[in-house]
């Protein structure tokens, strides 16, 4: 157990010079003029950082991110419940979320701008639509495949509907609430940074666009990696999270 | 002995796009207060369809179930279940699996405790209390559903074929388990099994049913004496009466493929 464990460590530490070596070779190449070194980088992040202009942009990312998605989190799991428990509110909302979610958050942006305007409520928004999907059909999805007998089993031993729904139907789908809110992490982060670039004074996806126009490529750069490394972080407290709350369940060990 | 679960005249069709499905016509029996009896039949003979009606998770299309002389209405704590793929909660230890019911009755905590402790220990699993079931093998699982259905304390237990799922090893030792927890605390047994062998070693009575449509075809009654241990099966009466059942069971399947 502890063997694969180093292992894995091991590997992860290979594969994460694999990925430097080669940003490093591209950057030496021709491809070097839009491409920063990863020490240039590194050098750029230490000076955004004691200057705090890094944290700020991390900052406000974050905070769009938090919010668009708790919102999205708390509005689309009762949701979800309804459709899974009630056939009427399943048939009513079903058709409207599968002609909505096929289309890209992004394409509301200008409609969102008109009606908000360029604050955060019109970021907030637009992370809280793409989020909002995700999880509304992934938590539905876990309510519908939760065991018929399981339910049957509380039945008989004289649970009442409500009985059913906090102690069966809400702890059997929480596996998938938080597969809901890993994809959910997902959405939000790529539909910010999307919204940032197409108008912000600040956030990550402002700092990319900005230093772009000035053609300060280690800033782009920079950006880019902390987006995925903000992006590992926050799949890593989802991870924690499912540990916690999922350990009864009998899943392959990987 | 008085007469515990009165079923008359039920009958149960589900309607098919093409035809309609009996499966179940007429059935009439009578089960006496604390005796336990077998349904044998192959599939489709309504031997399921009649244990969900009995518990509550299905009803009639006509016909009557009365239990102590009331008729049922849904589910109700006085018949428990146990089914065959055991159907524990998998988020809940062993010991909040058997405390779902007594919970949900609001009973006070020490009561709870108590029932948990008493019939995890009947079942020999006191020490895996605080276990999840993912840690448990099959016959363990099927040991807690168990416990689980009479910590409620029914009056008639149903059970679905509880040892279908298990190796023949487990199975005969449950069986005996089964019996010897009958014997202490007995309830008026409902017991589904396609194993003749079973069938006769628990029951008192073998009821034993034919497919298309449903319907109660004989029954058996089972004079062996109380309590039975494996070694029942190994007597001639035992295996009379295992051959008399197999017959009726075969003519049943002759009948079937002509």
């Amino acid at each position: 157990m502890k063997n694969t464990k180093k292992l894995k460590y091991m590997y992860t530490a290979i594969s994460i010079f694999i990925a430097l070596a080669s940003w490093y070779l591209i950057s030496n190449s021709i491809a070097g003029a839009v491409i920063a070194s990863p020490v240039d980088t590194f050098n750029s992040f230490m000076k955004e950082m004691s200057s705090g202009r890094l944290l700020n942009h991390i900052s406000i990312s974050l905070f769009r991110v938090s919010a668009g998605f708790t919102i999205a989190f708390f509005a689309s799991i009762p949701i979800a419940f309804l459709m899974g428990w009630y056939k009427p509110v399943e048939l009513l909302i079903g058709p409207i979320i599968q002609f909505v979610r096929n289309i890209p958050a992004l394409a509301y942006i200008p409609l969102i701008v008109v009606a908000q305007g360029v604050g955060e409520s019109a970021k907030i928004t637009v992370i809280f639509i793409s989020t909002f999907l995700v999880m509304i059909i992934t938590v539905y999805q876990g309510i519908k495949e939760v065991d018929i007998t399981l339910i049957k089993a509380a039945r008989v031993l004289g649970a009442t509907d409500k009985d059913i729904f906090f102690r069966v139907v809400i702890p059997a789908s929480i596996p998938y609430i938080l597969i809901g809110a890993r994809l959910g992490l997902g959405a939000s982060l790529t539909t910010l940074i999307a919204a940032e670039l197409t108008g912000s004074n600040a956030g990550l996806g402002q700092m990319i666009q900005e230093a772009s126009l000035y053609f300060r490529m280690n800033i782009v750069m920079l950006g880019i990696i902390i987006i995925g490394i903000v992006g590992v972080g926050l799949n890593i407290v989802v991870s924690l999270i499912e540990n916690k709350l999922t350990m009864w369940q009998d899943k392959v060990k990987k | 002995m008085s007469i515990k679960v009165h079923i008359s005249n039920v009958s149960k069709i589900y309607k098919g796009t093409t035809q309609d499905v009996h499966a179940l016509n007429n059935v009439n029996l009578d089960i006496k207060e604390k005796e336990f009896v077998c349904v044998i039949g192959s599939s489709g003979c309504g031997k399921s369809t009649l244990l969900n009606i009995l518990a509550g998770l299905d009803t009639p299309t006509s016909g009557t179930i009365e239990i102590d002389g009331n008729p049922i209405f849904g589910t109700g704590s006085d018949r428990g279940v146990v089914f065959q793929q055991y159907a524990l909660f998998p988020w809940l230890t062993v010991a909040k699996n058997v405390a779902f019911g007594l919970k949900i009755q609001k009973l006070p905590k020490a009561v709870v405790d108590e029932k948990v402790d008493h019939y995890l220990k009947s079942v020999g699993l006191l020490d895996f209390k605080n276990a999840f079931p993912k840690e448990l093998s099959g016959g363990m699982k099927q040991r807690v559903a168990i416990a689980r259905a009479y910590a409620v304390n029914p009056r008639v237990l149903l059970m679905d074929e509880p040892f279908g799922a298990l190796d023949a090893q487990t199975r005969t030792q449950l069986q005996s388990e089964l019996l010897a927890t009958w014997q202490e605390e007995k309830k008026t047994c409902f017991f589904i099994t396609h194993d003749v062998d079973e069938a006769v070693f628990l029951s008192q009575r073998v009821v034993i049913m034919s497919p298309r449509p449903g319907r109660i075809k004989s029954i058996v009654d089972i004079p062996i004496s109380y309590p039975r241990t494996t070694e029942v099966k190994f007597t001639q009466e035992f295996n009379d009466i295992k051959n008399e059942i197999w017959k009726e069971v075969y003519k049943e399947y002759l009948a079937e493929k002509k």
